[in-house]
């Protein structure tokens, strides 16, 4: 099993009437609620819990891109990824990912995660999203019909960016380039690749066609999955591929660990309902631009099991929110059980745990996020017995890498120029 | 009117035909337009209608190869083409517009009658127009129509929005139509056009509702001074959709072009 540590960053600070006063969560949030003196504490602390979370085991600390969003103050991931390269060890960098439809050109993309890949030993593992409709159509502007073919392109040119030894000359529909030659160059070759997917049938493929995991980060939990994963694994008995790992998916959970049920409850409760309630109050006419899901999607139906439950989440409570797993909270014990469900139900040895909710505050969360270390992910590491070789969708590190720190002593310096006369 | 296909170079385009008189080239907007439109009923009474449906619209084919507005214009110079048509009067409505427009522009020597009903096209910084694309349909009837209550009630006529297997419709069509208009009107709906229209050399009549909440009047005036010999007809207590609310003022304004 590879268990990332995932932190969105949202902002804390949205107000309790924000749903009553406010349209949207995203695209056009207001500006007056965010605090850039405020900001400097939050992104530090976040950043802080990302590095404690690399020092307890688990095997990724992950971050994402978003944009104009009050539950994901993150629109470049790779600024936090380098801070993360150069203060944790051992961790896999889970980018998931760069919106390569949106770098211009896209071998921005490549250069930046060969960078992060050199800077940390060859702990990044990559991600290529199309991105959301909300932030690559109505906040960066791309064609929603066309962002598809523009992402292929962007993927093509990154992966022969990364792979072609000489230089060469792109001449794509959307990226015109006669000297393609990117200095630094990754340590893997290539990362290992994750997709975050929502149902494309064409992302299925895509993923199954190129060895790349399929990631479904969803916030609605592993029961409400269970019929677009099964719709994955379907295609990929389909399409022959080789194998049916575990690993070819991952998913994403929320996840509140106390010492018992009730302690979870009484300590997170407030931190979810501030997620559900607020920081996912997006305006429905920002969810899905025109053109943006091929028409083989919608008529899959598969919209059905991603759209949010009828009511809307402010409708659910902590019960609710729990029993139907859209929050797996509890007991180690409760954690682990619901845990297990996920993963044998789902079949996914890649998790994406959100494990700091909504407003959090940094004790709760470390607290939270100690037990799982501890208590709840021993148990599950050999899920998998018959695919505990299979790494690759993995970061494959340097077996020694450097850490900050590596200038000679002062005198030392003194001593080389003493030396010399 | 009659259902009609024609092949162009790249998929075959559907087209509603009918009418008898001086040969009138229809172009819909971003919402479509189908056989039963009584606009086009009221043209028929005067003019050979025909009235083509961009890739995607309706039951018509898709087409990926249509990316861009010089992609667009082409086509539907092709259309024009396929139809056996030389200078037909060449009309359109919103999106519509702003292609018969470009059409105009790129080709002046072979339209000399134009008529741009509430064009999309160009766009005023000081004023923006509404993202069509980032509305819910409830939301769409406040900026179609002068008379709310009833656009509304012409939307919605008889739908149970709520029906899973109407969703899926409308989604589907949403995104074949509106996919397709995204390729020029998203997010913005200008490409360049303002540039170009001074090669404009049609007789051309602009018609604008005063009540247009989505291309809002001070538009007409842009397009008046972009084009030499436009003459524009302001129609009050009109919208955007002016062709459902107005039809008998718009097909007489439009009868200016002979």
């Amino acid at each position: 099993m590879k268990f990332t540590w995932f932190n969105l960053m949202p902002w804390p600070y949205l107000p309790d009437d924000f749903r009553e006063k406010h349209r949207s969560v995203w695209v056009d949030i207001d500006s007056r609620l965010f605090d850039p003196a405020k900001a400097h504490e939050v992104y530090n602390s976040y950043m802080d819990m990302l590095e404690y979370a690399g020092t307890l085991g688990f095997d990724g600390i992950g971050v994402n891109e978003h944009h104009q969003n009050g539950y994901g103050i993150m629109p470049s991931p790779n600024i936090i990824a380098a801070g993360l390269a150069r203060r944790t060890s051992d961790v896999g960098l889970v980018v998931l990912g760069n919106s390569i439809a949106l770098y211009n050109p896209p071998v921005r993309v490549a250069e930046e995660f060969a960078m992060l890949d050199c800077i940390s030993g060859g702990r990044l593992v990559a991600g290529f999203p199309v991105g959301t409709s909300m932030d690559t159509n109505y906040c960066y502007g791309q064609i929603p019909a066309l962002t598809r073919e523009k992402y292929q392109e962007a993927h093509d040119l990154i992966r022969r960016a990364w792979s072609d030894p000489d230089p060469f000359a792109f001449n794509g529909r959307y990226n015109k380039l006669r000297h393609v030659n990117i200095w630094p160059r990754p340590i893997q070759d290539p990362p290992p690749i994750h997709i975050p997917g929502g149902g494309s049938v064409e992302t299925y493929d895509f993923c199954i066609d190129n060895t790349y995991s399929y990631s479904y980060l969803s916030f609605s939990g592993y029961i409400r999955a269970k019929a677009l994963m099964q719709g994955y694994w379907d295609r990929v008995a389909q399409r022959n591929a080789p194998d049916e790992s575990p690993y070819r998916a991952g998913f994403a959970q929320t996840i509140c660990v106390a010492d018992t049920d009730e302690e979870a409850e009484r300590l997170y409760s407030e931190h979810v309902s501030y997620f559900y309630n607020r920081c996912l109050h997006v305006y429905g006419g920002f969810a899905d631009a025109p053109g943006y899901r091929t028409i083989k999607t919608i008529q899959t139906g598969a919209l059905s099991q991603y759209a949010p439950p009828i009511g809307g989440y402010s409708a659910l409570t902590w019960k609710d929110l729990t029993e139907q797993g859209h929050v797996i909270a509890g007991s180690p014990e409760t954690v682990r059980q619901r845990m297990e469900d996920l993963i044998k139900g789902l079949n996914v040895g890649n998790i994406f745990c959100l494990m700091h909710v909504g407003n959090m505050p940094m004790d709760k969360c470390m607290h939270s996020t100690k037990l799982f270390a501890e208590k709840v992910m021993p148990h599950l590491r050999n899920m998998f017995p018959d695919y505990k070789d299979d790494n690759r969708f993995w970061c494959k590190p340097l077996a020694k890498q450097v850490t900050p720190g590596s200038l000679p002593a002062d005198k030392e310096v003194a001593a080389m120029v003493g030396g010399k006369d | 009117m009659e259902t009609k296909t024609l092949q162009t170079h790249h998929v075959p385009v559907r087209y509603f035909e009918g009418g008898k008189g001086e040969p009138l080239v229809y172009l819909h907007g971003a919402g479509g337009v189908t056989a039963q439109d009584p606009f086009l009923a009221k043209l028929a009474e005067t003019h050979h209608v025909y009235a083509p449906l961009l890739p995607g619209y309706g039951d018509s084919e898709e087409c990926g190869e249509l990316r861009d507005m010089l992609d667009i214009t082409l086509h539907t110079w092709d259309v024009v083409d396929a139809l056996g048509l030389k200078d037909p009067i060449l009309v359109g409505h919103s999106m519509g517009g702003m292609i018969a427009a470009e059409m105009a522009a790129v080709a002046p020597n072979d339209v000399s009658r134009l008529g741009l009903i509430c064009p999309a096209g160009l766009w005023l910084d000081e004023h923006p127009i509404p993202d069509i694309f980032a509305m819910l349909p409830y939301e769409l009837p406040a900026v179609l129509f002068h008379d709310v209550a009833a656009g509304t009630a012409l939307m919605t006529a008889g739908v149970a929005l709520d029906d899973p297997e109407w969703l899926k419709g409308f989604l589907v069509q949403n995104a074949r139509q509106l996919g397709m208009a995204g390729k020029i009107l998203f997010p913005v709906p200008d490409r360049g056009l303002s540039e170009r229209l001074y090669r404009v050399k049609a007789k051309t009549v602009l018609v604008w509702g005063d009540g247009d909440k989505l291309i809002v009047p001070a538009y007409a005036h842009a397009w008046k001074k972009a084009i030499a010999q436009a003459e524009l007809v302001s129609v009050p207590e009109a919208g955007h959709m002016i062709t459902l609310e107005k039809t008998e003022h718009v097909a007489k304004a439009i009868a200016k072009l002979g």
